[in-house]
């Protein structure tokens, strides 16, 4: 297996590329996204290299990017679109929850809705307001949309390209505090799937499922745990919405105990779901209640205390030690 | 009425000169959009009734506004396309969907009504404003094929507020997209009237944007067809963006659910009906092109016609099979998809034909 150390953000940039390579109906759309390179640089050098026709910097009005690429899915073309921060896309709130997630349907299939939406979210960048926010679940309720979240290059680079050949529209959750994490790239295949969950760590006494940056964090509390004993497996939820239920179940009927990160509040969240659909799956393989690891029932922080505010491996540390304490 | 406004028959039936535009349809073309003026009113009547009756949900009037719609239409050429509202039944009728497919959403049948690819006439667009920026984005795409075809879009006077109209004008205006805006101004947005949705004439913004704004009288079909057909055709080369104010009139409710009688007076609609737009064109024809009540007969035969086999359509129109909600909910296979489907089947509520 030949693989490349790079770090998310030229994982996507190269997974990007390699969608406009092969498919002359792929466009990106954006803000800033063209000469500049996207405030992350994600699309840097793209615009220079497909042109301003498949790399559209963008008016400053999310409702049209998103509307505009709709239009241009009826006409065949497949948009992926950037929303600058979490906090931006709301005002493209309405046509992603009118009109793309229900177009296909409201046309009894003719319209492919083929178009998919990145956007940088959770925190931990020390940004300014409405820059670190977690609004996938707003979207993983909405039926019509898949949600989905890279958490290391080598699925940012597969996954990207994935989600753009998928024909349903796609909410692509980028975790922007990871965006200059490095890690290793497989450039020439990859073995899971866009909806696939990942065992990211084997382990025999608790589950904890994450996705995007939590994932590390949950890696990181899983060390610790197995310096003190407790055996905690890791899974990758990658795939938001769809859940892969399967994967998550099948950890544990084996570990008997879950724990759910996330770093939105817990009330209606992807966490909730995730601890909802196993306990109804899982029950008399649990020996604890599932437990949920999230942001406060409060906005977003000044980021200055926002490492108060998202789950730390400490937090998640506690949770394991609740989940581990019924029963014993 | 405004100075400015298009037109090229009075409401008497007169034609009118006009320093920019002038009228090149013969009388077979002219008589043409009469029967579609008619067929349309009649469909309108039809499907008014059939509600009235318990048969559909809901209903949008068009009565009124046939002009607005019947002239834009048939300035389409057949690969242009066009992104409605819920109330262009004038324009669904040019495009070839047939009545009954018109009524499948008020009806409660389904949540579209046709095949948007089939016609080049995308489903109904129920959210005020959405549809603009998706006719925007498809003439981005006309663009991006360096096809020959022009885009239309529909709203009205009150979902000119919505932001997605006006971010549909700054886009069509920055990628100088092959789009015609028409605005039915049809005075009223349900209750509200057009004085509380703009300080100036709708037509006026477009100027603020970068393109041109016309306002055509929109009970006048010969103006309308004029005004789009030259919109169409500039923006087919790459003339960019207009925007079309058709100052019209709805003559009925907003939906059947209204009751204007709340909020305008009847001497408002009294001296909109002597502006019909189907009366002043059957003069025309009658002074000018010599056309005989049998004429007139023919075609209001031929509307009953329709309207008689829209009724059976309509009435055939059962209630969905409940399995149906699954299909086309996504394109891929989605387990909750399939999960919800197994549990409908299992508790029998349908025999589960996909």
């Amino acid at each position: 297996m030949a693989t490349t150390t790079m770090t998310m953000a030229k994982a996507l940039n190269e997974g990007l590329r390699r969608a406009l390579e092969k498919n002359p109906k792929v466009l990106l759309m954006g803000e800033d996204i063209g000469k500049l390179g996207g405030v992350f640089r994600i699309t840097d050098g793209l615009q220079k290299d497909f042109g301003e026709d498949r790399v559209i910097d963008a008016p400053l009005a999310e409702s049209a990017i998103v509307g505009t690429a709709v239009g241009l899915a009826v006409r065949g073309y497949r948009t992926v679109v950037e929303m600058q921060f979490d906090g931006f896309v709301y005002p493209a709130f309405d046509q992603i929850v009118s009109q793309v997630a229900k177009l296909h349907k409201r046309t009894d299939g003719v319209y492919t809705m083929a178009l998919v939406i990145r956007l940088p979210f959770q925190g931990g960048i020390g940004a300014i307001e409405h820059h670190s926010e977690s609004p996938e679940a707003y979207f993983a309720h909405t039926a019509g949309l898949r949600v989905v979240s890279c958490s290391t290059p080598h699925d940012a680079y597969w996954m990207i390209q994935q989600a753009i050949e998928h024909d349903d529209p796609i909410v692509f959750c980028e975790p922007k505090s990871r965006y200059w994490e490095k890690g290793e790239v497989d450039l020439e295949s990859t073995s899971r799937g866009l909806f696939d969950a990942q065992v990211r760590r084997e382990g025999t006494d608790v589950t904890v499922v994450a996705y995007g940056a939590m994932v590390k964090t949950a890696l990181k509390a899983a060390d610790t745990a197995a310096g003190e004993g407790v055996s905690v497996e890791v899974v990758d939820a990658r795939s938001i919405a769809p859940l892969d239920v399967g994967t998550m179940a099948a950890s544990v009927e084996k570990t008997g105990r879950l724990v759910v990160v996330g770093e939105s509040p817990h009330t209606a969240s992807i966490g909730s779901e995730i601890v909802a659909t196993i306990s109804e799956r899982c029950f008399y393989s649990m020996r604890a209640p599932g437990v949920r690891v999230s942001g406060y029932h409060v906005p977003y922080p000044p980021s200055r205390i926002e490492e108060d505010f998202r789950p730390t491996p400490d937090r998640v540390l506690d949770a394991i030690d609740r989940v581990m304490g019924y029963g014993s | 009425m405004d100075e400015q406004l298009v037109q090229l028959l009075s409401p008497e039936g007169e034609r009118v000169e006009h320093a920019d535009y002038t009228s090149s349809l013969d009388g077979d073309e002219i008589f043409g959009l009469y029967r579609d003026m008619v067929i349309v009113r009649r469909i309108c009547n039809e499907s008014t009734s059939l509600q009235r009756q318990g048969q559909l949900a809901l209903w949008a009037p068009v009565t009124g506004q046939e002009a607005a719609q019947i002239g834009p239409g048939r300035a389409m050429h057949p690969m242009d396309f066009s992104f409605p509202t819920y109330r262009e039944h004038g324009i669904a009728w040019c495009r070839g969907v047939p009545p009954a497919n018109m009524l499948k959403l008020f009806r409660a049948v389904s949540n579209g009504g046709w095949d948007p690819q089939l016609y080049r006439h995308s489903v109904p667009t129920v959210v005020l404003g959405n549809q603009t920026l998706h006719a925007v984005g498809y003439a981005m795409g006309v663009q991006r094929d360096g096809a020959e075809e022009a885009v239309l879009t529909f709203f009205g006077d009150g979902a000119s507020s919505q932001g997605d109209v006006l971010e549909a004008f700054v886009w069509a205006a920055s990628f100088n997209a092959p789009i015609v805006f028409l605005c039915q101004n049809n005075q009223w947005a349900i209750s509200e009237p057009a004085t509380l949705q703009s300080k100036i004439p709708l037509y006026h913004r477009a100027q603020g944007f970068g393109f041109p704004g016309v306002r055509v009288d929109g009970n006048d079909v010969l103006a309308m067809y004029e005004v789009s057909k030259r919109a169409l055709d500039a923006a087919r080369v790459g003339g960019g963006p207009t925007l079309i104010e058709a100052f019209t009139y709805r003559m009925g409710a907003h939906t059947t659910s209204d009751d204007p009688t709340r909020y305008r007076v009847d001497a408002e609609v009294e001296v909109w009906k002597h502006r019909d737009p189907i009366e002043r064109v059957k003069a025309l024809l009658a002074r000018e092109y010599k056309k005989k009540a049998a004429a007139f007969d023919e075609v209001a035969a031929e509307a009953d016609v329709i309207a008689t086999k829209l009724r059976e359509d309509v009435l055939a129109m059962g209630r969905p099979d409940p399995i149906t909600m699954f299909d086309h909910a996504y394109a891929a296979p989605h387990p909750l998809i399939d999960e919800g489907r197994r549990e409908m089947i299992e508790l029998g509520v349908s025999v589960g034909a996909a």
